[in-house]
């Protein structure tokens, strides 16, 4: 498991390290019911406090994206995919938040932006067509 | 293993009112402070801020001017051999006798320790790479950095003292110890405390810092909590301001115009509050790092 810390940005160590793993689910990456590195390992691996890892599986945890077993170890919940929908939701909606805040003060409006969503869209199936048309 | 939280039984170091002055210059003044059993404890300030005085106190090469020091409850000048026997300590000097071999000076320290594990010893002989026929005078600075890492580290110490630990030392060596302070950590109930002004470090490893400005300790936290209780605004007024107006635990104020950036101290509500009581629109917020809160802390003061 790959995660990436970003020390000087001000986002605390464990949530970090809970957002990635989330994000890894979401998009598939991490599967449901596969085992996540042990507390120790994880700390070891990107050098930080072992309680850091712990309460990021912890609040994972509560919020049912891992589970521990009997074993002592934690893996992906196997109850991923409706989880895992609602935590896309929640991906998508944090970026379309920051897309309608900079829109909003470059003075875009709503509708500015949809058209603008809409526009990118037909550039992107136009591009697969060609690409499909190369092949 | 434990959260580093006020639950623990006993602190490991506990200081009280210390103070301590060399040729009528204050080094340390009014210094409390308790390190629970358990966590890793950063201790942050600039060159000559104190933090190398007040390390000596702990080990108890120092004796107390006025105030008391306690180590495991026990104080360190009066019973050094129960004191040091438990602890592990690297300073930056590194200075251990250059004429020694790398084997002699394992077996020269295993001598002060009953509880020196020699296995153990040779594992991190191994994992370093030392030879033990290598003169410590020839060894290169990562090297000799490394020895003494094991020096520390071989009596499985309960209480680890690093005192800038990686201060000139590539990134190489750096990871070695700071994969020490994270195995010490989780083994447990032992306890770290090292000293840094590698901030991005400290970030990732302790649980609790103080922050030592001119032999003062001005902020002595959890470091969750110091991330929640300072927070950083930019906020747009209706119009330009050559003043920005107070806000609310600010300890820090920049920009120009209609635009200003408040570092702030505090419960984000009442700044959120303030901001709308002032009709200014909150147009950016994060939190700020570790660095940025030492830096505006230590100017603040």
């Amino acid at each position: 498991m790959q995660i990436h810390l970003e020390a000087k940005d001000g986002v605390p160590i464990y949530l970090q390290v809970m957002q990635q793993i989330k994000y890894q689910i979401a998009s598939g990456r991490l599967q449901p019911g596969e085992e996540l590195p042990s507390i120790r390992t994880l700390a070891e691996q990107l050098l930080v406090n072992p309680n850091t890892i712990a309460r990021a599986y912890r609040e994972l945890e509560t919020a049912g994206v891992v589970e521990k077993r009997r074993t002592a170890g934690t893996y992906v919940a196997e109850s991923g995919s409706p989880l895992a929908r609602k935590e896309r939701l929640k991906l998508i909606n944090e970026r379309i938040d920051r897309l309608l805040v900079e829109a909003f003060q470059m003075g875009f409006d709503l509708d500015d932006v949809l058209k603008l969503v809409q526009k990118s869209q037909l550039a992107i199936d136009h591009q697969k067509q060609e690409e499909r048309s190369h092949e | 293993m434990n959260n580093g939280n006020s639950t623990s039984p006993r602190p490991v170091v506990e200081i009280r009112n210390l103070n301590r002055n060399f040729d009528q210059k204050w080094a340390l003044q009014d210094v409390s402070l308790q390190i629970p059993q358990g966590g890793v404890f950063g201790l942050i300030g600039s060159n000559g801020a104190g933090k190398t005085t007040l390390i000596k106190h702990i080990l108890g090469s120092h004796y107390a001017q006025t105030g008391s020091v306690r180590v495991f409850g026990i104080e360190p000048v009066a019973s050094p051999v129960e004191v040091l026997s438990r602890l592990g300590y690297m300073s930056e000097d590194r200075d251990i006798p250059g004429w020694m071999r790398v084997a002699e000076i394992i077996n020269y320290t295993r001598a002060f320790y009953p509880s020196w594990d020699p296995h153990y010893a040779e594992e991190l002989r191994e994992l370093f790479d030392l030879d033990p026929k290598a003169r410590i005078r020839d060894l290169s600075r990562g090297q000799a950095a490394r020895v003494c890492l094991l020096l520390a580290l071989a009596h499985r110490p309960e209480l680890l003292v690093l005192d800038e630990p990686s201060s000139g030392l590539d990134p190489v060596v750096r990871r070695d110890i700071l994969t020490a302070i994270v195995r010490t950590i989780a083994e447990e109930g032992r306890t770290v405390v090292f000293s840094s002004h590698l901030l991005d470090e400290v970030e990732r490893l302790a649980d609790r810092i103080a922050i030592l400005h001119e032999g003062r300790i001005v902020l002595h936290e959890q470091l969750d909590v110091v991330r929640e209780s300072f927070h950083r605004v930019t906020l747009r007024f209706d119009e330009a301001l050559s003043e920005p107006p107070p806000m609310p635990g600010a300890i820090e104020r920049q920009g120009r115009g209609q635009e200003w950036t408040y570092l702030c101290r505090g419960d984000r509500e009442l700044l959120l509050q303030a901001a709308k009581r002032l009709s200014a629109a909150v147009v950016q917020e994060s939190s700020p790092s570790l660095d940025d809160i030492f830096i505006s802390t230590v100017n603040r003061n």
